[in-house]
């Protein structure tokens, strides 16, 4: 959509979505090559997740910074050269549409507006991917990464017993950095399976030369968990919560025997995934990872996307982690300024070279890590009927079986049998693992069976809202974004 | 259920369910609630289950509330007001798709 007549077109240069390492850091360079940039963060403060709240730091002391280590102390770097940039920064902004061509729609503390950028770079980075097992939506379970954002944000540490289960880098760091601040976590389920270790295993010569440090760190953390908490397994699976009201244990087995651990709070992980929302709702193309099983944008090795006017950048077009997200950024604003004619190919093409240098130098320790972490097919695909893979409309496992044996063909025609993925979250938590289910029971490949459509608006908005943009009367029209021909289930 | 690491700074008094709630400024709403020990914010639409904040970075939804008579609120994405009136999301206004439809 283009938007009412009243908007203005085209007195940005530049909308980045974001102001997490990539969007800043896409918006630092944009602003150095003198394209008018515009930053809307859903945030108060810059930083994103990874950075969350890293110019409180200082203020905090320095026990703070400790606590985050070094990788977290590299944002406020960023942050003060974002800070120094000529980029015009909205906090509080969420977008809730975006069309083809890069028109947004955007909401703020001051109401809803159009935007219409020249070129849109997407920085919305990573979400914990969920992790649906019997009973996960009790009160006391959350995400790993969420505890550390109560940590981060809000200098707060869980009071009770805590259990931390997954796979992954973040679940040590996590347990890690909880313990240091005073949590009491009682037990770590690592849920790794053994098989992934041996097929990561020739891939470590390799990966060692690129992070021979972050591997040698992550080892460290483990040790010295494994020594600190009272129960420390590896190797687990078939994890179960209960509790009636709220969390009151968890239980998993490990070859075989099944445990026990009774908890006040569960923090499950299984790794980060896209945010993959914007771009999709964009209507850009998308392919399936298999190795970090799930949903990426096609773009090129700047960030462009299917769609010329809009870009992506950072975690957003595939998991590479924050210090690669703040590479990506600078790439993508240098395509950007290439396409605007601000500076020639050629330019861009040198000033690119670094960071391209940088991203292949640690290609192999991102293998090397994608393997070892590759998520095992219980996580994809819950075994369990009864584990409710939509947490909005309460639909489970066993009921998506039941309409793939009725012949449903993929999820969004799920949407129309049971609802699946048209609560408020509108899929962000089921996508990935009702598409697996249906796929699995149709005997389908997960690319066979695709994503979900994603649908404006994005984010809650009110009626009032939406009729107050400017040029009333010509509401925006909420079609084009269905692709043609295709008849959506769903219905509203 | 969480607790703070550091003295509030700047106090901010806010309702949650009738209830007066201290929390900080710069709190999230969401992190102000679970600093209080609210363990639920909103009722799952269809069982009316109890649910509260799973992810914290405005994705899953469950920490939907109701600020000032408006409902659909994500808690993890609101900095707390003093005086705000905060109630949980009940099934009602949640079923057929909350605000986001």
């Amino acid at each position: 959509m283009n938007g009412p007549p009243g908007a203005d077109r085209h007195t940005l240069d530049l909308a980045i979505i974001g102001a997490g390492p990539a969007g800043l850091a896409a918006a630092v360079t944009a602003s150095e090559l003198g394209l008018a940039t515009a930053v809307f963060d859903e945030q108060f403060h810059p930083g994103g997740q990874i950075y969350r709240a890293i110019e409180d730091a200082p203020e905090r002391a320095g026990a703070w910074l400790t606590l985050f280590g070094e990788d977290y102390a590299r944002g406020l770097e960023l942050v003060r050269r974002f800070r120094a940039s000529t980029a015009n920064y909205h906090t509080g902004h969420s977008v809730f549409d975006i069309s083809p061509g890069g028109g947004l729609g955007v909401l703020g503390p001051d109401g809803a507006r159009w935007i219409e950028a020249r070129r849109v770079i997407i920085a919305t980075g990573a979400m914990e991917r969920p992790v649906a097992v019997p009973d996960w939506t009790l009160p006391g379970v959350m995400g790993a990464g969420a505890a550390q954002t109560l940590l981060k944000g809000a200098a707060m540490v869980p009071e009770g017993r805590t259990v931390i289960a997954g796979s992954g880098p973040l679940i040590y760091l996590v347990a890690r950095q909880l313990r240091a601040a005073g949590g009491n976590i009682v037990a770590v389920i690592d849920t790794t399976p053994r098989s992934n270790y041996r097929r990561a295993a020739p891939l470590l010569a390799r990966a060692m030369l690129a992070g021979n440090k972050e591997i040698r760190k992550g080892l460290s953390w483990r040790r010295d968990l494994k020594k600190a908490t009272p129960i420390f397994r590896t190797g687990a699976s078939g994890v179960r919560i209960e509790g009636r009201d709220a969390v009151e244990a968890i239980s998993f087995s490990v070859a075989g025997r099944t445990e026990r651990v009774e908890c006040d709070l569960v923090l499950l992980h299984e790794g980060v995934v896209p945010n993959t929302q914007l771009a999709m709702a964009a209507g850009a193309d998308h392919h399936y990872d298999l190795v970090q099983a799930c949903w990426r944008p096609k773009t090129d090795a700047y960030g462009r996307s299917s769609d010329p006017a809009i870009l992506i950048a950072g975690d957003g077009a595939g998991i590479g982690g924050a210090e690669l997200a703040s590479e990506a950024g600078h790439l993508a604003a240098l395509g950007v300024a290439a396409d605007l004619s601000q500076i020639s190919q050629e330019d861009a093409a040198e000033r690119a070279a670094p960071a391209f240098s940088k991203l292949a130098g640690k290609a192999a320790l991102r293998r090397f890590l994608d393997t070892l972490y590759q998520p095992r097919d219980e996580v994809l695909v819950p075994p369990d009927d009864e584990t409710l893979i939509c947490r909005c409309e309460e639909v489970t496992a066993g009921e998506l079986r039941r309409v793939a044996e009725m012949g449903c063909s993929g999820p969004n025609q799920a949407k129309a049998f049971t609802r699946c993925g048209m609560g408020p979250c509108q899929g962000r938590m089921c996508g990935l693992a009702a598409a697996a289910v249906l796929a699995r029971a149709s005997g389908r490949s997960f690319a066979e069976v695709g994503h979900m459509r994603v649908r404006p608006p994005i984010k809650p908005i009110t009626v009032g809202e939406l009729a107050a943009l400017d040029g009333v009367g010509q509401p925006p029209d909420m079609g084009p974004l269905l692709p043609t021909g295709q008849e959506d289930g769903a219905g509203e | 259920m969480f607790k703070r690491l550091y003295e509030r700074r700047r106090p901010v008094a806010f309702e949650f369910e009738g209830e007066e709630v201290i929390s900080d400024e710069g709190d999230t709403l969401a992190a102000a609630l679970l600093a209080h020990g609210v363990r639920q914010t909103r009722e799952a639409p269809v069982s009316k289950n109890p649910r509260a904040a799973y992810c914290l970075i405005g994705v899953c939804f469950e920490c939907l509330v109701e600020i000032d008579g408006r409902p659909n609120r994500q808690a993890c994405m609101t900095q707390v007001r003093p005086g705000m009136k905060v109630r949980r999301q009940r099934a009602a206004d949640g079923t057929e798709g909350g605000g986001a439809q």
